[in-house]
């Protein structure tokens, strides 16, 4: 079933490259059909999926593909996979669904997408780390095409300083896995096999080398600061529904990566480390926060903004880490509380990247001083834009408060400092939104945006499906955290 | 009978032998008869030397000159294969060329020396082949005389080709002064028992190394390789930058196995050559407003990253398969690029490729997956001959050179890029001329197998697992 959401969307694509005469209508309505077939067989996977059964992971489906290397064709889930992949393939159908400007160019429009969700899929439901890295590096060739090809301004700078970056990023991180697996014999890169043994538990420098290689590659996918650098353009010259993906989908890969590889696979070399990943962490939230409240141009706000929320997530998954006995349920509370960050700020943040391409479909314009009084002709827009900015600041009874209070208290057991600092930029944030928000949909209205068009009703559905689900999460979590909590149990006590 | 032994290279000697007959009997019309000819040939070896494969245990044969284990049979397989590819390329290109039926029987040749230069197991045989294989690799590339870039690349490849052999000569006399013979298994036994003079067998072992370096475009006899890639005939630059390096590889795999290492410390020099060379190939390729060009610098630096595998030989289990792997991977991807170039009528100014993919779609996908493949981009077969690398020289103890492979690997990505941007993200309203079917195809067989070889890695690395350099 795991291995159907990843080959559906993958066919699709071939499909759609390959079709001749496709007309713009029929290509989204293909697309957004088969991105939803994921969907679907993930919230299947989900009602089969058991929290309590004490084993990490599950629904497992495994075939030989290079032996001799101890590679394998393995997939499966635990909580966090579950819950990232099924908001991922929730925010890939919202994407494909959303009115994009794809310059006679529908078909490879959307086949990139489908290959880019079912790749994204990939990363997230790999259970063999060589498996995980040729998804990795996949989504970074799709998103290549997706920016540079469609996007704006000077998109092909965009592009390729994002592959450069990330290429770079990627390959430290695969000398790490290489580091990683070359110590187990015989050589394998099944990942359930690595969290067991523990292969470099107690060799001081070479599993610190190890664990550098992997950090520094899943930080410049966060991306943490300071190597956050290649986020801001790729976000600001990308399509909206590019633009969506990759802080929804793209980013949580190297977050859950961390979870996933180091955390689990090296906890005594992490919990050496963890107060300097937690230090970058609370430095990504607050920095992050801060150089949002300078920006002026919408999307570079909303793109700092995605640094200061991850650096949440760095930050809990530390404090999980930091230590390898105590604590348990504080560390629990991070780990859960960084998966529902992960998910949540997904939604969020996809939101109001689909709201800024909505923007600059209407205006070519991202700059917020140009905008004002838009909440007269666009009262759903702003409706909409309200809601997601308040989840995104953390407001009680949306999903993102959910998450933060979790990461807070969870971290505040181990790190209670740090946490203190980090809760600055909880600050900041709720300033910065505010101002966007007043800014962009207050005062007075110029002239020229007298006539400015609502939301259509292909945006009003797909951007009410996230905010229901923001306000569904925000106010009766149980459901998302009940199928998150029996793994991040099992994942701190370091079984498999 | 240890003739049987070499009945693949003896069927390349009357294959060519043959074809050249042939076409010096018809009419020009038919010259390109040398092409299918020259095919069979091909097929005829390689079935040999699939058959002395199964049969014949690994060994050293032929009163010892000659290996006959896994690496040779993987090195015949893949200069046969990539022979084959480039007679397939070639028909069209020198159809008006009144020569055209000759230039056969010299790819067959070449391929013969580069096979010539895999399986020797000795110093005179090895002198040989890299003498054959450069003798054909210089008619090759001058073979459009009246082309001034293809006389001057042939002329380079020559002086730099010239020094070089010069060198391995010297090396090879050194060696036999000092053993007494020209014999591998003598040579590694008289360098290791007798107190040989150290400063002798440094001197002999650098000397042949540069000659191996030549073959395969590693510094610092590297510099003929970006002109050839420019300015030899297409399919001459495709067979020129893949087909000598599979034998100077493997070749240089079995030499370094000689030398006595408390000596001779080859591996830290290695090491330094591969770094050199992957470093100075790729900063060279940054800027090239030439594909052609550009392909050749980027073939520099794949020569580096496959010396890796020769740094970590003896050290890591991975060497051998990581070595023999990378070879077909580079390869491929390297013949898919000079094919696209081919098909393209040797259009090579980079500007010249911007918006080609609205207008021949399928030519710019096989661009695409060549350069993501020598990028190192999974599952193309590049990407598992990198990781195959990288684990062996971590293995080895060489895990700093893996770290300068990965900052050469986004470096590289830079310039492929530069292709590959305006290949996509603009627009061309202009046609674009192409040269025919052949072309077309080799483009497109080779970017499968690509795809392929990476996909299905497993026949590929279980073969390896197993293959030996030099057995007793």
């Amino acid at each position: 079933m795991l291995t159907a959401t990843i080959l559906v969307p993958l066919i699709g694509a071939v499909a759609l490259g390959s079709a001749r005469g496709v007309s713009e209508r029929a290509a989204r309505a293909g697309a957004v059909t088969i991105a939803a077939v994921p969907l679907a067989l993930l919230i299947a996977a989900w009602s089969r999926f058991d929290p309590g059964s004490g084993r990490l992971f599950q629904l497992v489906e495994a075939a030989p593909w290079i032996p001799t290397l101890g590679v394998a064709y393995r997939v499966g889930v635990d909580g966090v996979a579950l819950v990232i992949a099924t908001a991922s393939a929730l925010l890939f159908t919202v994407s494909a669904a959303y009115p994009a400007d794809t310059r006679d160019r529908p078909r490879h429009y959307y086949a990139w997408l489908l290959f880019l969700e079912a790749v994204s899929l990939g990363v997230f439901l790999a259970l063999d780390l060589l498996l995980f890295y040729v998804f990795f590096d996949l989504s970074l060739v799709g998103m290549y095409f997706l920016i540079g090809e469609w996007g704006h301004g000077d998109a092909k700078r965009s592009a390729l300083k994002f592959f450069l970056f990330t290429l770079a990023g990627s390959l430290t991180m695969l000398l790490g896995i290489l580091g990683l697996a070359l110590a187990t014999e015989p050589l394998t890169f099944d990942m359930a096999t690595l969290i067991r043994h523990q292969p470099l538990a107690g060799e001081g420098l070479r599993s610190s080398l190890v664990l550098l290689g992997l950090l520094f590659g899943l930080g410049v996918k966060t991306p943490v600061v300071p190597l956050h650098t290649w986020l801001p353009p790729a976000h600001v010259d990308a399509p909206g529904p590019a633009s969506a993906i990759l802080a929804g989908v793209l980013l949580k890969m190297g977050t859950y990566g961390m979870i996933r590889i180091p955390f689990a696979m090296m906890r005594a070399t992490f919990a050496q480390w963890a107060l300097v990943l937690a230090v970058i962490g609370v430095i990504s939230a607050v920095y992050g926060a801060l150089v949002a409240l300078g920006q002026s141009n919408l999307k570079r706000r909303i793109a700092y903004t995605s640094v200061n929320h991850m650096g949440y997530v760095v930050l809990a998954i530390a404090a999980a880490g930091g230590v390898l006995a105590g604590d348990e349920p504080g560390r629990e509370l991070a780990i859960t509380g960084a998966t529902t960050q992960m998910v949540a700020h997904g939604l969020v943040t996809g939101a109001l990247f689909l709201v800024a391409g909505s923007f600059w479909q209407r205006t070519q314009d991202y700059d917020i001083d140009a905008y004002g009084g838009l909440a007269r002709p666009a009262p759903a827009l702003t409706g909409v834009t309200t809601v997601a900015a308040f989840a995104s600041l953390g407001l009680p009874g949306l999903a993102q408060f959910v998450a933060e209070f979790q990461i807070f208290v969870g971290t505040f057991s181990v790190y209670p400092a740090l946490a203190a600092v980090a809760l600055l930029g909880v600050l900041i944030t709720a300033a910065l939104f505010l101002q966007l928000l007043q800014k962009i949909f207050l005062g007075d209205l110029p002239a020229r945006w007298a006539d400015f068009p609502d939301l259509h009703r292909s945006e009003a559905v797909t951007l009410g499906v996230l905010v229901a689900l923001i306000v569904a999460i925000g106010v009766y979590p149980r459901w998302l955290l009940d199928a998150i909590a029996g793994s991040s149990r099992i994942l701190i006590g370091g079984g498999s | 009978m240890p003739v049987g032994h070499l009945v693949p290279e003896i069927v390349l000697v009357a294959g060519a032998v043959t074809t050249l007959l042939a076409v010096l009997a018809v009419p020009r019309r038919l010259q390109w008869i040398g092409a299918p000819l020259a095919l069979a040939t091909l097929a005829t070896s390689a079935w040999f030397a699939v058959d002395l494969a199964s049969d014949a245990a690994q060994q050293i044969t032929f009163f010892g000159t000659w290996a006959i284990d896994g690496a040779t049979t993987w090195a015949r397989g893949v200069v046969l294969l990539a022979t084959a590819v480039v007679v397939v390329m070639s028909p069209e290109w020198f159809a008006r060329d009144p020569r055209h039926g000759e230039y056969y029987p010299l790819l067959v040749l070449s391929a013969l020396g580069a096979t010539l230069v895999a399986g020797a197991a000795d110093t005179m045989q090895l002198v040989i082949g890299v003498l054959l294989s450069s003798v054909t690799g210089y008619t090759l590339a001058g073979y459009h005389r009246r082309s001034a870039l293809s006389v001057e690349a042939a002329m380079k490849y020559f002086l730099v080709g010239a020094l070089a052999n010069t060198l391995l000569t010297l090396g090879v006399v050194l060696l036999f002064g000092m053993v007494g013979s020209t014999l591998y298994e003598a040579t590694a036994a008289g360098l290791a028992g007798r107190a040989t003079d150290p400063i002798a067998a440094v001197a002999a072992a650098a000397a042949v190394g540069v000659g191996l370096a030549f073959k395969l475009g590693a510094v610092p006899a590297h510099a003929w390789l970006p002109d050839i890639a420019q300015g030899a005939p297409a399919p001459s630059a495709a067979l020129l930058t893949v087909v000598p390096k599979v034998g100077g590889l493997v070749a240089l795999a079995r030499f370094v196995q000689l030398l006595p290492v408390e000596q001779v410390g080859w591996r830290p020099w290695a090491a330094l050559v591969a770094a050199a060379t992957m470093t100075l190939g790729n900063l060279a390729a940054l800027w090239q407003d030439d594909l052609r060009r550009l392909l050749g610098w980027s073939s520099v630096s794949q020569s580096g990253y496959a010396i890796m595998a020769v740094v970590a030989l003896g050290r890591s289990d991975l060497a051998v398969p990581a070595l023999l792997y990378f070879l077909l991977a580079y390869v491929l991807a390297n013949l898919a690029a000079f094919a696209v170039v081919t098909e393209l009528r040797g259009r090579t100014a980079l500007d010249a490729y911007a918006g080609l993919a609205r207008r021949r779609p399928l030519l710019a996908a096989v661009l695409v997956v060549s350069f993501l493949s020598l990028v190192g981009i999974p599952p193309l077969a590049g990407f598992a001959g990198k990781l195959a690398l990288f684990g062996a020289v971590i293995e080895g103890g060489y895990a700093w050179l893996a770290g300068v492979a990965v900052a050469n690997t986004v470096v590289s990505l830079f310039y492929y890029l530069r292709v590959l941007g305006p290949l996509y993200f603009e627009v061309r309203r202009e046609p674009v001329p192409v040269l025919g079917r052949w072309a077309g195809t080799a483009a497109g067989v080779t970017a499968v197998a690509v795809v392929a070889v990476g996909v299905v890695a497993e026949p590929a690395f279980d073969a390896l697992s197993d293959v030996l350099l030099l057995p007793h």
